[in-house]
């Protein structure tokens, strides 16, 4: 299979008022394409930094990442912009849903970036949010829904434009066993039966289990890889 | 959705507190509207009236008289056409509401002030009538005052000969004003000098002051100059000026109403600008992660400066449309109820000048919590930092 994700010698440092602090030292790391990963680690270890360097939200210090033969790294950070929008799908810990949209208006959002027709719209939520099984809440704004719906909502959005790549950030972290449960069966489906390639971050080794391998961050370096 | 519907509903997120700002913006621009055209009003005097007409007064004040023996010596200066006078009656009505009322010569009055429009038939009963009054159209319309009926005018400075202070006038004539600013003008009372002068127990024969009309308006600076020449070191000292200058002069007597207005203003502006900044400020703030989100997304750093401005542009064009259109309306009102004492029209300038107001107000508000959310770095507000 083909490598979706290269990364090649990546670096990352922060500037702490005259300080400058290295988060990642020299990360080498290739993901195939319909890969599910799974990245653990301890707190502070930079996994979140990967994680949205591999996202396209933030910029590396140095080193190479190319996803789907691209040089993101290369990348002005407006140009980023627009690669993430078509490219790209986010789920956070905390949904981050616009509270003042109702479910159907949080996965609409994206596409008005598009140039698709406000029917086209339509039916493009209404199927994102039926493979997340909430076609019936289309209505309800993010304060009526359970935390597990709320991310339904957000794995709708984060799906809705039919991007390759899914980076998710402790998805699961904010709710109880069962629900994450569902949660992360639905990740699966979507990795297994859609094709999404998925990079996750998690505390909790059940939840990795989900995923096809699980990578181990440590102190900014990768550790060992487990498969499952 | 749409992104205008995206935009309203960031706007209305907290009720309240926009309902709020929202009635704040209202008023301001009620009192923009309101203020302004009370402002056009007191500087309208000056703006309309052509310099074919001067005004000569007593030198040392207006409230001074001039003696009527000078009447043909003014009408045989060169460059005068025709002259007119008229002495200031102290009209009151009722218990003590005052009212604008002149004595004035009919005719003279008809061929000096061609502005003020009223049928022959009226005219000449004006002139036939001793006790005939004409009355203005917004001060007809305030009192609903016809021809034929009586007018309860009275004196607050001059007692008839029999020493009572009852006048009492017959409405013969109602006049009009040829355009707006001078239907703005028919709030006053014109009676009969003749009949004025012969009952009055003082019998002065004096005039407040005169009104020249002139064949050719260049002339006006040297015929004023002849008229004040002329009665230098006279016991009656004139002082002749255009008819736009006097207004002015007359409106200062008053105080500055224009300073007065910019500065209550200024002050309100002042309020709403603290007010709807920390608004908007305060929803910015709170709305940090999801702006992050927005870019996260893929809306560029311009386009989420583009939502926090058309927001800020939405609260301050609604609230300032609604408050400018209230204003309207209440001018309407005042002018219709009251057109008399305030013959207020938020008119077309004052809604320009409100648009402009909303402009600057929106981006005065709005531009710097627009610019903080466009250079919003996504991963530090995601993080919260
Ligand atoms: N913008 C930043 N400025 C300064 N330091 C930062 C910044 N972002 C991250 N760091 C630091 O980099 C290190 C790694 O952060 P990161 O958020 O990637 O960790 P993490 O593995 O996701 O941790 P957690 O499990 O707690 O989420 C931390 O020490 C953090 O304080
Ligand atoms: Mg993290």
């Amino acid at each position: 299979m083909s490598n979706l994700i290269s990364i090649r010698d990546l670096t990352k440092s922060y500037e702490r008022g005259k300080q400058k602090v290295e988060v990642l030292h020299g990360l080498t790391l290739d993901i195939p394409k319909g890969d599910f990963v799974a990245l653990m680690g301890p707190s502070g270890s930079g996994k979140t930094t990967l994680l949205n360097l591999i996202g396209g939200l933030d910029q590396p210090s140095s080193g190479e990442i190319s996803i789907d033969g691209k040089r993101i790294d290369r990348f002005s950070s407006a140009e980023l912009t627009r690669w993430r929008a078509s490219n790209v799908g986010f789920v956070f810990q905390f949904y981050n849903l616009m509270p003042v949209l109702t479910a159907e208006g949080n996965v609409e959002l994206p596409l008005l970036l598009t140039k698709l027709s406000a029917a086209r719209r339509r039916e493009n939520v209404a199927i994102a949010l039926s493979v997340v099984g909430l076609a019936e809440r289309a209505k309800h704004k993010p304060r009526e829904l359970s935390g597990g719906q709320e991310q339904r909502v957000a794995i709708a959005r984060a799906i809705v434009s039919d991007p390759t790549l899914l980076v998710c950030d402790e998805p699961t972290g904010d709710l109880d066993r069962k629900t994450a449960d569902e949660i992360l069966t639905l990740l699966q489906t979507l990795n297994r039966e859609h094709g999404k390639t998925i990079v996750m971050v998690t505390h909790d080794p059940r939840a990795a289990e989900y995923a096809k391998r699980t990578l181990h961050l440590d102190k900014g370096q990768l550790a060992e890889q487990a498969a499952h | 959705m749409t992104k205008t519907g995206f935009v309203l509903a960031n706007l209305f997120r907290k009720k309240t507190r926009t309902i709020l700002t929202l009635l704040s913006v209202i008023m301001a621009f009620l009192l923009f509207g309101l203020l302004q055209a009370v402002n056009v009003v007191f500087n309208a005097g000056a703006d309309f009236v052509g310099a074919t007409r001067l005004v000569t007064q007593a030198r040392v004040s207006f409230t001074q008289s001039l003696p009527l023996r000078i009447l043909p010596e003014l009408e045989a200066v060169p460059g005068v056409d025709k002259v007119m006078y008229q002495q200031w009656f102290g009209g009151v009505i009722g218990e003590n509401t005052q009212i604008f009322a002149f004595a004035v010569e009919p005719a003279r009055i008809h061929a000096v002030y061609p502005e003020y429009i009223m049928p022959d038939a009226q005219w000449k009963a004006f002139a036939d009538t001793r006790t005939g009054a004409i009355v203005g159209r917004l001060l007809a319309n305030q009192y609903g005052w016809k021809v034929g009926d009586k007018l309860p005018l009275n004196s607050n400075i001059f007692p008839k000969k029999d020493g009572s202070k009852t006048w009492g006038f017959d409405i013969v004539g109602i006049f009009d004003g040829k355009d707006e600013q001078w239907q703005n003008q028919t709030n006053q009372v014109l009676i009969n000098f003749d009949y004025f002068n012969e009952a009055n127990q003082f019998g002065s024969g004096a005039a407040g002051i005169y009104v020249l009309k002139l064949a050719n308006s260049d002339a006006a600076q040297q015929v004023a100059d002849t008229i004040d020449a002329k009665y230098e070191n006279s016991p009656d000292e004139t002082k002749t000026q255009t008819e736009k200058d006097w207004s002015l002069g007359f409106v200062k007597q008053i105080g500055d109403i224009g300073l007065m207005v910019r500065w209550i203003l200024f002050a309100v502006f002042f309020t709403l600008l603290l007010v709807v900044g920390n608004t908007m400020a305060q929803s910015m703030r709170e709305r940090v992660p999801e702006l992050a989100v927005l870019k996260t997304l893929g809306f560029s750093d311009g386009s989420v400066l583009g939502f926090v401005l058309a927001e800020s542009i939405a609260l301050c064009a609604l609230g300032g449309l609604i408050g400018l259109s209230i204003a309207t309306g209440l001018g309407i009102v005042i002018k219709k109820f009251a057109g008399a004492v305030m013959p207020l029209t938020v008119s077309g300038p004052v809604w320009v000048a409100g648009l402009i107001a909303i402009i600057v107000l929106s981006l005065a508000v709005g531009l710097l919590p627009a610019l903080r959310a466009q250079r919003l770095k996504i991963v530090d507000a995601l993080a919260g930092r």
